[in-house]
């Protein structure tokens, strides 16, 4: 059983005064692929190299299992951790690379050839074993990286955006083969991303950073259906979704349309609310009749759906919003196009918080 | 642009390339020149070497025979060639031995305030070396040490360790810090991470670093004419000794001074393969 525990865990790096992450509370299950997901400097490779041991802890605990390694040698932490850059040692073969830990473990020379052999076996680097990083494609490297850290059998796996140096479409097919390894493998993970569709593909949980401050841990479906605040909200979903600052009028008006909504929900945002934000998905807004109209700005066809971007007077302004509409879709830039809202909505409060949800029609 | 002007421009720049290679030229030629004229002086007889520029003449090893033959009470070729030789290696195995780790305090692992003490060591190069004699020569003379291989093997030491732990620190803070990371999470301790990361990456620069030491100390001329002009002088000084008062030297001096060249043209031959071979081989990026 390793379960990973973040409790309190804070880092505040030299010569700053505020804190890379701050307070980081969180409980990564035993087998679990845990993704931290966030915009750069959101503290989510900081918290990965906490748990690394590559970072000091300034204050807090990082627990492995029941042993407290918060000031344990990264060595001694019996994790393995895979690089954005793969890091492999340049002067040494592939099967040199995924043996060395097991070298300096102390690891008899049969039974490393053993393990190198198995796990290039499960990731096809067979043939490569005796060849040099440098004359590997980027795909070969990244399996070294990976295979350099199964072989050791850790206890937990840490790995800082291994898919960023891929090409999309090697990207999303070497996605598919960590998931499924992770599962095979069954060892807790630790995944950091900055992309959003990775961590909602990859992730069992995902943990939304900003700023050195965990957001919301949650699995995928609920982030992307009940996201606390704003920011997770904005965060999570591509396109992202529509937020629409209300003001705090009442009753609630998108455009020229009043907002209904269902009783509870209406009591919920009355005028002790404050400024309210309204937010709904690409799939909530339907085009085509509807008592509100916007200008077609631009149409993205992308074969099994359509995402059409707009452009919406409300208050003075034009305000961007765009739809997901199944094909085929007829309209053009510069049309006039009515708008429904036709699913969840979300209402944020002045705070960024989320104050309710439901659905809601314009009239 | 158009294609006609894009055309001139094009033109211009490669007449200019050609004008500053022919300078180029024309400059290295002319700084070659005084060690083109030695080399072919050591094998000329004095009379030849003495008259007006002569570029045919009569080669001969004669010269090199008469610097080597080794007169009694005078300073020996092979003696100063041995003195050189141990000074040389022993300076330079302990400045590496010192160097490295402190390059490795001051750019993989930074000590505190380790911008302080890299100004310090190359504060120690400030001073005027004759403003250093004085004290260096009557500490020497105090502790015994004037016309020793000793005296000069400790300055050679210190005065060729803040370059070298520049030169270290440099090439040391080329190497990725993932690569040392993740040596450190395999398991690799301080000695570990030494051996198997970063002295094989940082090989070519420390080949430079020892080439470059090697050079200095065995250049090194002021230090050594003053403290050990008796006993345990080095090759510099030996070269000086062919210098007479009696008839014409300037073919013997030449003789002498390739003699004294070699050693250092053959380290930097060496040392200048391996450093290519190791950027060739992509261990530094």
């Amino acid at each position: 059983m390793t379960s990973v525990t973040y409790d309190q865990a804070t880092r505040t790096y030299e010569g700053t005064d505020v804190a890379a992450v701050d307070r980081l509370s969180l409980d990564v299950g035993d087998g679990e692929l845990l993704v931290l997901v966030g915009p750069s400097g959101s503290g989510k490779s900081t918290a990965l190299r906490m748990l690394a041991g590559l970072e000091p802890l300034d204050g807090g605990v990082i627990r492995i299992g029941e042993r407290d390694v918060s000031n344990v040698r990264p060595r001694d932490r019996d994790i393995a951790m895979v690089f954005q850059n793969y890091a492999l040692y340049p002067q040494l073969s592939v099967a040199e690379n995924m043996g060395f830990a097991l070298k300096q473990q102390g690891v008899p020379k049969e039974e490393r050839r053993a393990r190198v052999q198995e796990t290039a076996r499960i990731l096809d680097l067979e043939p490569y074993l005796d060849r040099k990083p440098k004359h590997l494609s980027g795909g070969q490297r990244q399996r070294v990286a990976m295979g350099r850290a199964i072989v050791r059998q850790p206890a937990v796996y840490l790995m800082d955006e291994p898919l960023s140096n891929l090409d999309a479409k090697l990207r999303v097919q070497t996605r598919t083969e960590v998931v499924e390894l992770q599962a095979r493998l069954g060892v807790t993970t630790v995944y950091v991303t900055h992309d959003q569709v990775e961590a909602m593909t990859m992730g069992h949980r995902v943990a939304v950073l900003k700023d050195g401050v965990l957001q919301q841990c949650d699995a995928p479906g609920t982030l992307y259906h009940e996201p606390v605040n704003l920011f997770v909200a904005g965060f999570i979903g591509s396109p992202a979704m529509n937020l629409v600052e209300l003001g705090e009028e009442r009753p609630l008006r998108l455009g020229s349309s009043e907002l209904s909504l269902d009783s509870g929900a209406q009591s919920a945002v009355s005028n002790g609310a404050g400024n309210i934000t309204l937010g709904f998905r690409p799939e909530a807004l339907r085009l085509g009749e509807g008592p509100l109209r916007a200008t077609i700005r631009t149409v993205e066809d992308l074969g099994s759906e359509v995402f059409v971007h707009m452009a919406l007077d409300h208050r003075g302004d034009a305000v961007s919003l765009v739809s997901r509409m199944p094909p085929p879709f007829h309209g053009d830039p510069g049309d006039s196009i009515g708008l429904e809202l036709d699913g969840t909505t979300h209402l944020f409060g002045g705070d960024g918080g989320r104050v309710t949800s439901a659905r809601a029609s314009l009239t | 642009m158009s294609a006609e002007a894009s055309a001139v421009a094009v033109g211009e720049s490669r007449w200019v390339n050609r004008a500053f290679g022919l300078l180029a030229w024309v400059v290295g030629l002319i700084f070659f020149f005084p060690v083109f004229w030695m080399v072919i002086n050591a094998f000329k007889d004095e009379q030849d070497a003495n008259t007006a520029p002569k570029l045919v003449f009569d080669p001969t090893l004669d010269r090199f025979d008469e610097v080597t033959a080794s007169a009694s009470g005078l300073l020996s070729f092979g003696e100063a060639f041995a003195n050189s030789a141990v000074i040389v290696l022993i300076s330079t195995v302990i400045v590496l031995a010192l160097a490295i780790p402190a390059a490795y305090a001051l750019a993989i692992r930074p000590v505190h305030k380790w911008r302080d003490v890299l100004f310090f060591f190359i504060s120690t190069k400030f001073l005027p070396v004759v403003a250093s004699i004085l004290p260096i020569w009557i500490l020497a003379r105090e502790l015994e040490l004037l016309n020793t291989r000793l005296v000069l093997i400790v300055l050679y030491t210190g005065i060729n360790l803040p370059l070298a732990v520049w030169m270290l620190r440099s090439f040391f803070q080329e190497i990725p810090r993932e690569l040392i990371e993740a040596a450190e999470i395999d398991g690799a301790g301080l000695r570990g991470q030494l051996t198997s990361i970063i002295l094989p990456m940082a090989a070519p620069g420390i080949a430079a670093t020892a080439l470059l030491c090697v050079i200095f100390a065995w250049n090194e001329f002021f230090y050594a004419v003053q403290l050990n002009p008796v006993d345990g002088s080095t090759v510099p000084i030996w070269v000086t000794t062919n210098i007479s008062t009696r008839g014409d030297f300037l073919a013997k001096l030449s003789a002498a001074s390739v003699l004294a060249c070699i050693p250092v043209v053959l380290a930097g031959w060496i040392a200048q393969k391996r450093m290519i071979r190791g950027l060739a081989m992509g261990a530094i990026k």
